[in-house]
């Protein structure tokens, strides 16, 4: 199926990526190509077939719900694009 | 000191062990190495202070007779692993600055056991790529030409420094991950061995996440022993990784050199795909031709749903990358654009960090998931997953393992699949399916094309089954006698 210009723009937006237009129609051209070779799967008969969520077939493991490591500020912060204190510094949230 | 470096690790732990040489040699004729192959790109950060000093403290273990299974041996890391105060970017401009304060399961595995870092392995950016073009470092260049020919090749990707910095003779060994075949494509192409392990046996915690239910990580190396041998050190229950599998690691290398003989061997009918190139057909039946010298039984099986497994493929591995790469907010790590505000801060800075084959990836998976399309795409391609994990326990029901081609080609040269995701996305037909059923893969290398370049078989084995793709492995490997090295030209 065709995605147009409209759904990448919607798209970008729900991905948090600018993107510049003229980028916009080469995108939807590009992923038009990919999504109508990925129309095949249709073929496929799915019927009452479970969905594969995971390659390993075994519950998920369980542990105590304990602080196994923390208190430990500056490992943490050491990456911050920008810090004040012990604090990630971010762009004003609400106005 | 250049022979150090053509060593095997097998050879190079023995002359460890036997005082002919010490790490601090070995390890500096590999910083040598890396430093004179630059024109490969292959490593995007050489650590020659710490490689020497990490050798001096192996000598000094050595010495004490406290020397590890692994001890003095330099390896390559792909840069997708995280190591402790040492950069760590995916390739990508989005962690071009990123310097981890944490040690990945994998890597801290290979240090105790005494290994040597030589330093940090280019890949696609994000371990996105078939060709190591996406990186935001350039792409590597493989060490090999075709014959008479200077044009520059690619030594496969994701993992394309790995796999060119072991075909070089930059490491004795490096580490790699496999999401779709970024493990076993770029050994075919560089006439190195590769495998990624059964799904679950090396814990994921600290490597860098692309498709959390596909990604895996394994070794590239020079021979099938070798990365038995690094295989070991790299797997093990890690609870920090819950879907690390809490099994015993059994000693891969004594697997290497087992007679194979009675074991049944699957040839399934839909990897002869249309436009196959008649040598890598040729490569087929000689790879058959050496199994059943060697003992084993020849069964044509079929995989009915094989050739859903790339689409299916490209809708499950983006939708998990949307969901992955969403992390890379520029708010605790990683480039953070200068913007008005939170949003436009947001979409700067992922605008401005991913690459664009990421950022397609990341429109295609954020679409297959939205609303609307979540069950007319990613449901019905997690269904089509399980029809060919089910393939897969039908041939198992019949055969021990399963023998194919590793790539549908030779390298091909930088630029020459750029245009056509498509066309890219191809590369991975014959090793994409094991991912997908979470199963061991290997890729030995089995021989040149007219052109000289590298080809590779794929063995694929059932769960927790390594021992058995070691074995049969080994016998391709004695079979082909395969001693091809690229010849120097950087």
């Amino acid at each position: 199926m065709a995605i147009d210009a409209a759904t990448v723009r919607k798209v970008a937006r729900l991905a948090r990526i600018a993107e510049p237009e003229a980028r916009i129609e080469p995108l939807a051209r590009e992923i038009s190509g990919i999504m109508d070779w990925i129309e095949q799967l249709s073929e496929v008969d799915i019927e009452g077939v479970e969905p594969m969520t995971s390659a390993v077939s075994r519950p998920a493991p369980l542990r105590d719900d304990v602080v196994t490591e923390g208190g430990d500020p500056e490992r943490i912060l050491a990456n911050a694009p920008r810090r004040a204190g012990d604090f990630f510094v971010v762009p004003k949230v609400v106005e | 000191m250049s022979s150090l470096t053509d060593l095997t690790l097998r050879e190079a732990l023995d002359g460890l062990s036997a005082r002919t040489f010490s790490s601090e040699e070995l390890t500096r004729a590999h910083v040598e190495a890396v430093e004179a192959a630059r024109p490969l790109n292959a490593y995007i950060l050489e650590t020659p202070e710490k490689a020497l000093d990490m050798a001096r403290a192996s000598d000094a273990r050595r010495a004490a007779a406290e020397a590890g299974p692994l001890d003095g041996v330099p390896l390559g890391i792909k840069d997708l692993f995280c190591t402790d105060g040492v950069r760590t970017t995916a390739g990508s401009r989005i962690l071009g600055g990123f310097t981890p304060t944490y040690e990945s399961t994998v890597t801290s595995q290979l240090w105790r056991d005494g290994a040597v870092m030589l330093g940090k392995l280019n890949l696609d950016e994000f371990a996105m790529g078939s060709s190591n073009e996406t990186s935001a470092f350039g792409p590597v260049v493989s060490p090999w030409r075709r014959r008479g020919d200077t044009a520059p090749l690619t030594p496969g990707g994701s993992s394309g420094g790995s796999a060119a910095a072991v075909a070089a003779g930059l490491c004795l060994g490096a580490t790699a991950t496999d999401t779709g075949g970024s493990i076993r494509q770029p050994a075919a192409f560089t006439g190195t061995v590769g495998i990624k392990p059964t799904y679950g046996r090396c814990s994921r915690w600290g490597v860098v996440a692309f498709a959390s239910s596909l990604d895996q990580a394994g070794p590239i190396t020079r021979t099938v022993e070798d990365a038995a041998i690094l295989l070991k050190s790299m797997s093990g229950h890690d609870p920090k990784d819950s879907t690390s599998l809490d099994v015993e690691v059994p000693d891969f290398a004594s697997f290497v050199g087992r007679s194979v003989k009675g074991m049944r061997i699957g040839v399934p009918r839909e990897y002869r795909v249309d436009g196959m190139p008649a040598e890598i057909e040729a490569l087929w039946e000689q790879g058959i031709a050496w199994l059943r010298d060697a003992g084993c039984e020849i069964v044509e099986v079929s995989l009915p749903h094989t050739r859903y497994a790339l689409p299916a493929y490209y809708i499950v591995a983006p939708a998990e990358a949307s969901s992955n790469l969403a992390r890379y907010d520029g708010m605790r790590y990683g480039l953070r654009a200068e913007a008005s505000g939170l949003t436009d801060t947001y979409e700067k800075s992922r605008a401005e960090g991913f690459g664009e084959e990421v950022k397609r990836r990341i429109l295609i998976g954020t679409y297959v998931l939205s609303a609307g399309y979540y069950d007319a795409y990613y449901l019905r391609a997690l269904k089509v997953r399980r029809r060919i994990a089910d393939d897969f326990t039908e041939a198992f029901g019949k055969v021990d393992a399963l023998l194919t081609p590793t790539a549908p080609s030779a390298a091909f040269a930088l630029g020459e699949n750029a245009d056509d995701p498509v066309a890219m996305y191809l590369n991975d037909i014959f090793t994409v399916t094991v991912n997908l059923a979470g199963l061991p893969g290997m890729s030995v290398p089995a021989g040149l094309d007219a052109r000289g370049l590298p080809l590779g078989l794929q063995l694929i084995g059932r769960p927790l089954d390594e021992g058995l793709l070691f074995s049969l492995g080994g016998a391709i490997e004695a079979a082909a006698g395969f001693t091809a090295k690229p010849a120097r030209w950087w």
